[in-house]
C-alpha cells in the first residue's frame, strides 16, 4: 500500500489553491480548445507549452505546469463529445464513434441526455484508467529500471510496430509517414559525432525540426484547411441542459454498467498501446453493439452507443500517460507533447522519474483524479456556453485560430522561420489527412527519433554491430518478437481472412 | 471525402496520391544521399553519423515505392476527386493571406500584422461591417498583448507602431 501513501502526498500537493485554480483554468481552456475547429488536445497543449517555461522554473513549478497542461488535455477530451453530439463534427478522431448515436439523439431533441451520458462515461473511463495508472505505473517503472539500451530500443520498436499493426490505414502509408518523422528528427547536429545531418548548409535547420511546430502545423493549420472545405457555416442542434436532465440520465446510466466496464477495459488496454484511443472507441462501440440486446437499434440514437465509445476513448486517452511516465514512450500525440514539455522543463521521463521526482509524479497522478472531477463539473454546467463558441462564424474564428497557431509556433524558439514551417506543415497535414496518411506516427517519430536512435546506437556498440542483441535475453527477445508480430499483423490477418473464406 | 456535391474536381485523388508518394520517395532519396555522404557504416569508434538515418531512408523509399505502385495501379474509372474547384479556391483564399501574414510579422510586428490579417479575413470572406471588423481585429491584438507582454512576460516581435507608442 506504498502507492496509497504516495498518492496521499500527491493529493496534498495537488490540492493547493494555486493548483486547483490551474486545474479549473486548464479544463475550461481545454474544453474551448476541444470545441474549436483546428485546435485539439495535441496542438492546444503545444501552443500553450511555451507559456509554462517561466512557470516551471519556480520551486514546485513543474508540477503546476504539468497539472495545467494535463487538465487542458482532459478538457479537450471532454470537449470532443460536445461537437460530436451537437454538430456531428468529431473534434478528435476518437470522437467519430460518438457521432453514430450521439447526433441522432440530438436530432430527436435528446441532446441533453446524450451529453450527460457522454460526459459521465468519459469520467468513468478516465477514473478506471487513473486507478490503473496509480497501481500499475510504479510496478512498470520498477521493472523498467533494469532496462538497458537494447530493451529501450525494443520498446520503441514495439511502439512503432504497434502503429502499423493497429492502424486502420494502409500499412505502407503508416510506415512512410513514420519514417518521414524519423528523417525529420535526424535533421540537425548529430548528438554523438557532432556532424551536421541533412541541413544542406541552412543554418535554420541546425536545431532540426521542432515537433511542437510540426504538431501546431499538422493538426492546427491542416485541420482548419480541411474544415474550410465544408464551407463557412456550422449547423448544429441546441442542447437543453439542466439538473433534471442530468439526474434523470444518471438514473438510467447504471443500467449500462457492464458496457462501461467492458469499454473501460478495452480503453485501458488499447491506451497503453500507442495510437490506441481511436481504435479503442470503435472497438468498444462494435463490442457493445454485438453484446447489447438492442444491438440492431445502434446508430438510431441509443444511449448505450454513446456510453461505449466515450468510456473507451477517455480511458485510452488517460492511460496513454502510463507508458509516457514510466518508460518515456508516449501513447498518443498529446502525450508526446506532454513528454516534450517534461524534457524542456529539464525532467527526464522514464523509470527514474518515479525515484527522483516523486512529488512531480504523484502530484500529477493525484491531479488526474481531481482534474477529471473538475472537468465533469465544468462540462455539465457550461455546455450552452461552449456550444455558443461553435456558433461564432468561421470567418471570425478561423483567422483568430491562425493567429494563435502562429504565436504558438513563434514562441517555441522565438523564430519567424518557425511560422513559415508551421504553414508548410499545415499544407502537409491537409494533404496527408485527405489521403489517409496517419499523422500520429509522424509526430511520435519526430519526438522519439533522437532517443530511439541513441538507444539503437548504444545497443549496437554493446554488441559490436550484431543485431542478435535484440534477441539476447528473454525480455528483450519477447519485446522484439511482439513488435515483429504486430508489424506483420496486417499480412497475417489478411492471410487468415483468406483461409477462412476458402 | 467530398463527392458528388456538384462542382468540378480540381485535382483527382490518384494524381495527388502519386504526387505525395513521389514526395516521400524524394525525401527518402535525400536522406540516403546525405547519410551516405556522412558515412553509414561502422566507423572506428562505432556506428557513423549516417548509420541510423541510412536505414530510415531505405525503409522510407521502399514504403513510398509500394504506395506509388499502388496509386499507379489503381483503376482510373473508380478515381474520386481529391478536391473540388470551389473548395480549392476557399483553401487558397486562406492559405495565401496566411503566407502574407507570416511575411508581415517581421516588418510590422506580430500585433499589427495579426490585426491586419484578421481584419482582411473578416472583411473579405465574412463581409462584416467595418465596426465589427475593427473591434475584433484590434481587440484581439490588445488581448494578446496583455496576455504575452504583461502577464506572461513573453516578448513577441514588435514593429514601428509599438515603437511610436513606446511599448517596446
Amino acid at each position: 500500500m506504498e502507492e496509497l501513501q504516495s498518492l496521499m502526498q500527491g493529493f496534498a500537493i495537488a490540492l493547493s489553491l494555486k493548483n486547483l485554480a490551474l486545474m479549473f483554468a486548464g479544463v475550461i481552456l481545454g474544453v474551448i480548445i476541444g470545441v474549436l475547429p483546428g485546435l485539439g488536445g495535441a496542438n492546444g497543449v503545444a501552443i500553450l507549452l511555451p507559456l509554462t517555461f517561466s512557470m516551471a522554473q519556480s520551486p514546485g513549478g513543474t508540477t503546476s505546469a504539468i497539472i495545467l497542461l494535463s487538465c487542458i488535455y482532459w478538457g479537450a477530451l471532454f470537449g470532443g463529445a460536445i461537437t460530436s453530439i451537437l454538430f456531428n463534427i468529431p473534434g478528435e478522431p476518437w470522437s467519430v464513434a460518438t457521432t453514430f448515436d450521439g447526433y441522432p439523439l440530438a436530432q430527436q431533441g435528446r441532446a441533453g441526455e446524450a451529453l450527460t451520458a457522454a460526459f459521465t462515461s468519459s469520467f468513468v473511463g478516465a477514473l478506471v484508467a487513473v486507478i490503473m495508472i496509480t497501481f500499475l505505473s510504479p510496478i512498470v517503472a520498477r521493472f523498467a529500471l533494469e532496462f538497458g539500451p537494447p530493451e529501450f530500443f525494443a520498446v520503441y520498436l514495439l511502439t512503432f510496430c504497434a502503429f502499423v499493426g493497429m492502424s486502420k490505414e494502409a500499412p505502407f502509408k503508416t510506415i512512410a509517414s513514420m519514417m518521414l518523422g524519423f528523417a525529420m528528427a535526424a535533421v540537425g547536429t548529430d548528438p554523438v559525432t557532432g556532424s551536421l545531418r541533412l541541413t544542406f548548409g541552412h543554418t535554420e535547420l541546425l536545431n532540426g525540426f521542432d515537433f511542437l511546430v510540426a504538431v501546431i502545423g499538422l493538426f492546427g493549420i491542416g485541420e482548419i484547411l480541411l474544415t474550410l472545405e465544408e464551407g463557412l457555416e456550422f449547423r448544429g442542434t441546441k442542447a437543453k441542459m439542466n439538473m433534471r436532465v442530468v439526474l434523470d440520465t444518471w438514473k438510467v446510466l447504471p443500467r449500462y454498467w457492464l458496457t462501461s466496464l467492458r469499454s473501460s477495459a478495452v480503453g485501458c488496454f488499447m491506451g497503453i498501446v500507442p495510437g490506441g484511443a481511436t481504435p479503442a472507441s470503435f472497438m468498444s462501440y462494435g463490442v457493445a453493439r454485438r453484446f447489447s440486446k438492442d444491438g440492431a437499434k445502434f446508430g438510431t440514437g441509443m444511449l448505450e452507443g454513446v456510453v461505449a465509445p466515450e468510456t473507451a476513448a477517455h480511458a485510452a486517452g488517460t492511460s496513454a500517460l502510463l507508458p509516457m511516465l514510466t518508460l518515456g514512450v508516449p501513447g498518443s500525440p498529446t502525450a508526446a507533447v506532454l513528454l516534450g514539455g517534461l524534457l524542456i522543463w529539464g525532467l527526464q521521463p522514464g523509470p527514474l522519474l518515479f525515484v527522483e521526482q516523486k512529488d512531480f509524479v504523484w502530484g500529477l497522478i493525484a491531479s488526474m483524479y481531481l482534474g477529471n472531477i473538475a472537468g465533469l463539473i465544468v462540462v455539465l454546467t457550461c455546455v450552452p456556453l461552449f456550444a455558443a463558441i461553435l456558433r461564432i462564424p468561421f470567418a471570425i474564428v478561423a483567422p483568430v485560430i491562425m493567429v494563435i497557431c502562429a504565436i504558438g509556433a513563434f514562441t517555441v524558439h522565438n523564430a519567424i522561420f518557425d511560422v513559415w514551417m508551421m504553414i508548410v506543415f499545415g499544407v502537409m497535414g491537409y494533404a496527408f489527412k485527405k489521403l489517409n496518411y496517419p499523422l500520429a506516427p509522424l509526430v511520435l517519430a519526430i519526438v522519439l527519433g533522437d532517443r530511439a536512435e541513441a538507444s539503437f546506437r548504444q545497443a549496437m556498440l554493446m554488441s559490436q554491430g550484431d543485431m542478435s542483441i535484440f534477441f539476447s535475453t528473454a525480455l528483450v527477445g519477447g519485446l522484439t518478437g511482439l513488435a515483429l508480430f504486430l508489424l506483420l499483423w496486417p499480412l497475417l490477418s489478411a492471410a487468415l481472412a483468406r483461409v477462412k473464406r476458402s | 471525402m467530398t463527392e458528388g456535391t456538384g462542382g468540378k474536381a480540381a485535382i483527382r485523388t490518384r494524381t495527388m496520391e502519386i504526387v505525395v508518394a513521389v514526395f516521400f520517395l524524394l525525401s527518402g532519396a535525400i536522406v540516403i544521399y546525405d547519410s551516405a555522404r556522412l558515412g553509414a557504416r561502422w566507423g572506428e569508434e562505432g556506428p557513423q553519423a549516417g548509420y541510423f538515418p541510412f536505414y530510415i531512408g531505405v525503409i522510407l523509399c521502399i514504403a513510398s515505392m509500394i504506395n506509388l505502385l499502388q496509386a499507379l495501379a489503381a483503376a482510373k474509372r473508380e478515381d474520386s476527386e481529391f478536391v473540388q474547384y470551389d473548395a480549392l479556391k476557399l483553401v487558397f483564399s486562406v492559405l495565401l493571406p496566411t503566407a502574407v501574414y507570416a511575411g508581415l510579422i517581421g516588418p510590422l510586428g506580430l500585433y499589427v500584422a495579426s490585426a491586419v490579417f484578421i481584419a482582411f479575413f473578416m472583411r473579405w470572406l465574412g463581409k462584416y461591417s467595418w465596426l465589427l471588423v475593427a473591434s475584433v481585429s484590434i481587440g484581439n491584438s490588445v488581448v494578446f498583448f496583455v496576455v504575452f507582454e504583461v502577464w506572461f512576460k513573453i516578448p513577441l516581435p514588435k514593429g514601428p507602431l509599438e515603437a511610436v507608442l513606446g511599448l517596446n
